[in-house]
């Protein structure tokens, strides 16, 4: 098992290393010169020739990347152009937010899609299996941002029940954490909740109808222990998958949730980012949440054996 | 047979099926009884409401497809059929246990052996878990399964097919029903683990003293097992008898053919195997007549315009056949 | 079940049968009928609303208001913004911004996608570095990468466009490869390959016709997802540039009114999701009938 824990951890290497690339190549490739980014609008060649100079950016590019790299690898993600600090420590320095708003979301996203993908494979073709699909279609299409400032409209500022915008680190107390976070969670979690909710009741129907939940059904087990014990667990393995994929979403809306709301996370360190063309940011932040997502679904991998006997490592 | 009271009695049960196509008749008014401790035999072809009939004693049916519309299910005095799911549950897996015919599907692949059969045990006998294990462990021992203290941890992957109609057999006794339903249960299994599995499920049925219905397209089988035997034909009883009158002077032109359609080494081995020409009827539109009518070699136009009723033909052997007996 | 099964369905009855085709898929039937009045609107911008540059100082943040709903110069239909600009005329006029960036994206991904997933289903030796570029893609953040893009360049319609289509390719070459892989193996290819069928005939006439159902279907879903990350670079203020009226400036150059004229977001928001809705039910359906492989997972 460590064994293999291990091996695929190397397998996650080429994969990374792809994405530096990427990454690399994104910022030096694209029209548009990084060095008269920095300079300034008002800069004379001569300017920009200096900073091309103190940056490396007239050296190969094969060795611009290496160096870079280099550095990546020990933990320097660059310098930010407009705060004059390193990236690492900016994004640590904003990291609580953002965790915590993806940890409640996902609570919240998961909990609640499970629990209505399991009702609707249950009574599956009945009204209630139609709303939650009908739910789940409207999930996907309404985007975050219209999610969030309707939520904010009528729980914020019509009746009052929770704060408008920001955060409070969980450090100043667990409520005026969370009663800040519920609004953004819920925007933020409309959609993965739709795709795991429809995940979850194909894969319900599918084992419902297979021979196994017959014999738990003549063994006198009831509905309930039936469709969590017997049916969900069998399902667990495309839902966790699922679950995995969609920390996609989940990154790409934390951009814009902590936009709308006003959470000073990793996500609005980028915004800010984008108008000051502070490039050492984007690139930074692509590659540490390029990597969380493929460590999330290493994770999702390795978990299939929690679930399912007949997985072995 | 002796005048004890009949532990199951079902009463022109009727199951259909809705589809979009139209409306199948599964079972089409099938009665039979059965003794505390007798086992029954159930014969006929694929598709002919031998299972659909076993399922709708329990009401294990899918209710959004299928619907028992008339019928009495009288098991130990109550009418099945009247009951609430609750009070159905706590006979299922209790007084009326049943084994399915696919060992390697029909149990749960992410469950351990042992959590399985002692689902049954805490559910009806509210047992610890620590009891309904040890429960599993002995019934795992009476099953001959060896090593019972270990696999009882293991998971339905790790057991052959063999060994999973064990297990089960296992699960069904747990409880020691009253009534046990087995639904071809060696079909699925290799020719020479069949006759094992048989010769266990039998021995430890007079153990705990269940009745058993035997559901099985076999005539071998049911030959060597029950002491009576229903046969059916498109979900209708054509023919019922102890199974000793049955093999002597089979009264059905139907059962006639099941049985020329078994190969025995006896015989000369030129012989070619006599088959049933035609096929089972479309259940879905009406039959007015006996429904193996277009397949007889006997038929007249009487058989084709009105049904035959089961008939006691002397002896307890009924046959439903305008034509019963006639070589 | 794979996708042959879906090529040999059986021609939709056009004559006669439309009645019988509603009933059937209505998601199909209600999504289009949306996307299409949505594609008039689009079309019929200029004639059927008035401009959306006009600013009137006079006339700010007024409420909506539906009396005299068709008369001309009317500039308070779905209400005016914080420069007393009209929203239903920027409105309208945002459907031209977010189907033109959706329906190109759709194109663009697909057919880009088509190619690198054809040609690296097909031939072995591609396939193992193409697939690992892939997910290497598919593992950086799309917006990221779009949001990157955006603020290296400065942005415009095309940029952004482009940006949007870059992310998306991964998903459609792992499908048509999928595809391929499993059309691949079957007989009728190895009689192609031993009569001496060369390859780029192979894929044309054999492999390609098996991926078109699950390749319009994936369309769909590009076009709708293209409309909401469009939607979401205009406002956080790295897509098309802010004088163009899109969804996304809209709402973001609404934000701090939300309080006081909450119609300043809802109206560009509502239409958004509803463009988006009926692509995806429109995917939906479709997905029901030509990709019945897919249908079965999700």
């Amino acid at each position: 098992m460590i064994a293999y824990i291990i091996r695929r951890l190397l397998a996650t290497i080429p994969v990374m290393l792809l994405v530096a690339v990427i990454v690399f190549l994104l910022v030096h490739l694209a029209p548009g010169d990084p060095a008269s980014v920095i300079a300034g609008d008002n800069a004379t060649s001569d300017q920009i020739a200096a900073i091309r100079a103190t940056l490396g950016l007239d050296r190969p590019l094969w060795e611009q990347f290496a160096i870079w790299i280099w550095r990546v690898l020990q933990g320097d993600l660059g310098q930010s152009l407009f705060w004059n600090r390193g990236v690492a420590e900016l994004i640590l320095q904003r990291a609580e937010p953002t965790v915590s708003l993806a940890i409640t979301t996902l609570i919240f996203a998961v909990s609640i899609a499970i629990g209505l993908g399991v009702l609707a494979a249950w009574k599956a073709g009945s009204g209630i299996d139609r709303s939650v699909m009908g739910l789940a279609v409207a999930g996907f299409s309404v985007p975050v941002f219209v999610v969030g400032y309707l939520l904010v409209y009528l729980f914020a500022i019509e009746l009052r029940w929770l704060p408008v915008q920001g955060y409070r680190p969980i450090a100043q107390g667990f409520w005026p954490w969370l009663e800040r976070l519920i609004l953004p969670s819920v925007a933020l979690g409309l959609a993965y909740l739709a795709l795991i909710a429809r995940i979850t009741r194909t894969t319900m129907l599918e084992i419902l109808s297979e021979d196994y939940i017959r014999t738990a059904q003549a063994k006198g087990v009831a509905t309930r222990p039936m469709l969590f014990r017997h049916a969900l667990k069998n399902a667990a393995v495309p839902i966790v998958t699922v679950v995995g994929i969609g920390v996609a979403l989940l990154i790409s809306g934390v951009v814009i949730t902590e936009t709308v709301f006003n959470i000073p996370g990793i996500g609005r360190l980028v915004v800010d980012a984008i108008t000051r063309r502070d490039y050492p940011i984007i690139q930074g932040v692509m590659l540490v949440f390029s990597a969380i997502y493929v460590l999330v679904n290493l994770a999702v991998d390795l978990s299939y054996t929690l679930f399912d006997p007949r997985v072995r490592y | 047979m002796t005048e004890t009271a009949p532990i199951l009695e079902v009463l022109d049960l009727r199951t259909h099926f809705f589809t979009q196509d139209g409306v199948t008749r599964a079972v089409d008014g099938v009665s039979f009884s059965l003794a505390p401790g007798e086992t029954l035999g159930i014969v006929g072809e694929s598709g002919c409401g031998k299972s659909v009939t076993a399922l709708s004693i329990l009401r294990l049916l899918p209710p959004k497809l299928s619907r028992i519309v008339g019928g009495r299910v009288v098991f130990e005095g109550t009418d099945l059929l009247t009951l609430h799911e609750p009070a159905m549950r706590e006979i299922r897996g209790n007084r009326i246990a049943m084994i399915f015919q696919e060992p390697m599907t029909s149990l749960n692949p992410v469950l351990t052996i042992g959590e399985q059969i002692a689902e049954a045990v805490r559910i009806h006998q509210g047992a610890s878990r620590k009891e309904a294990l040890a429960r599993a462990v002995e019934m795992l021992k009476l099953v001959r399964i060896p090593d019972a203290e270990r696999r009882v941890g293991d998971y339905p992957h790790q057991f052959s097919g063999g060994m999973r109609q064990r297990v089960m057999i296992a699960m069904a006794l747990s409880c020691n029903p009253k009534l046990l339903l087995a639904d071809e249960p060696t079909t699925a299994l290799d020719v020479t683990v069949q006759k094992q599995i048989l010769r266990l499920m039998l021995e430890l049925k007079e153990r705990i003293g269940s009745a058993v219905i035997l559901i099985t397209h076999d005539l071998g089988v049911i030959a060597e097992t029950a002491k009576r035997v229903v046969v059916m034909y498109a979900g209708r009883v054509v023919e019922q008898a102890e199974v000793t009158a049955l093999f002597d002077a089979p009264l059905h032109p139907y059962t006639r053919g099941l049985m020329a359609s078994i190969p025995r080494l006896k015989h000369n081995r030129t012989r070619r195997l006599a088959e049933i020409p035609g096929i089972v009827p479309d259940l879905r539109t009406p039959i007015p007549g006996c429904a193996f009518a277009p397949r007889c070699p006997l038929a007249t136009d009487r058989c084709r315009e009105a049904a035959p009723s089961l008939d006691d033909h002397g002896g307890g052997h009924f046959a439903a056949c305008w034509e019963a007996g006639r070589a | 079940m794979t996708t042959a099964a879906a090529i040999a369905q059986p021609p939709v009855p056009i004559r006669g049968g439309l009645a019988r085709f509603a009933r059937r898929n209505p998601t199909i039937v209600i999504g289009g009928a949306m996307l299409l009045l949505m594609v008039c609107i689009a079309v019929l911008a200029p004639w059927i609303s008035g401009d959306p540059f006009t600013v009137s100082p006079a006339d700010r943040l007024r409420p909506p208001s539906f009396s005299d709903f068709f008369a001309s110069g009317k500039i308070d239909r779905f209400g005016t913004d914080n420069l007393g600009r009209d929203i239903f005329a920027r409105t309208v006029h945002g459907t031209r911004i977010s189907l033109m960036v959706g329906i190109s994206v759709a194109l663009l991904a697909t057919l880009i996608g088509l190619g690198i997933g054809l040609v690296a289903g097909y031939f072995r030796l591609v396939d193992a570095i193409v697939m690992r570029v892939m997910d290497a893609l598919m593992a950086i953040p799309s917006i990221l990468l779009a949001i990157a893009l955006v603020a290296l360049t400065g942005g415009g319609i095309a940029i952004v466009i482009a940006a949007i289509t870059v992310p998306d390719i991964p998903r459609v070459v792992r499908l048509v490869r999928s595809v391929v892989l499993t059309v691949r193996e079957r007989p009728y290819i190895d009689a192609a390959v031993s009569v001496g069928s060369p390859s780029r005939k192979i894929i044309l006439r054999h492999i390609l016709p098996s991926t078109i159902g699950p390749l319009i279907v994936q369309a769909t879903y590009i076009c709708a997802s293209a409309i909401l990350v469009e939607a979401g670079l205009s406002f956080l203020g790295a897509g098309v540039p802010p004088e163009i009226p899109t969804w996304g400036n809209m709402i973001a150059q609404s934000r701090l009114f939300l309080a006081r004229a909450p119609w300043t977001i809802f109206a560009p928001g509502i239409c958004l999701a509803l463009v988006v809705l009926s692509i995806n039910l429109l995917g939906d359906g479709l997905r029901d009938r030509l990709d019945p492989r897919l249908a079965r997972r999700m």
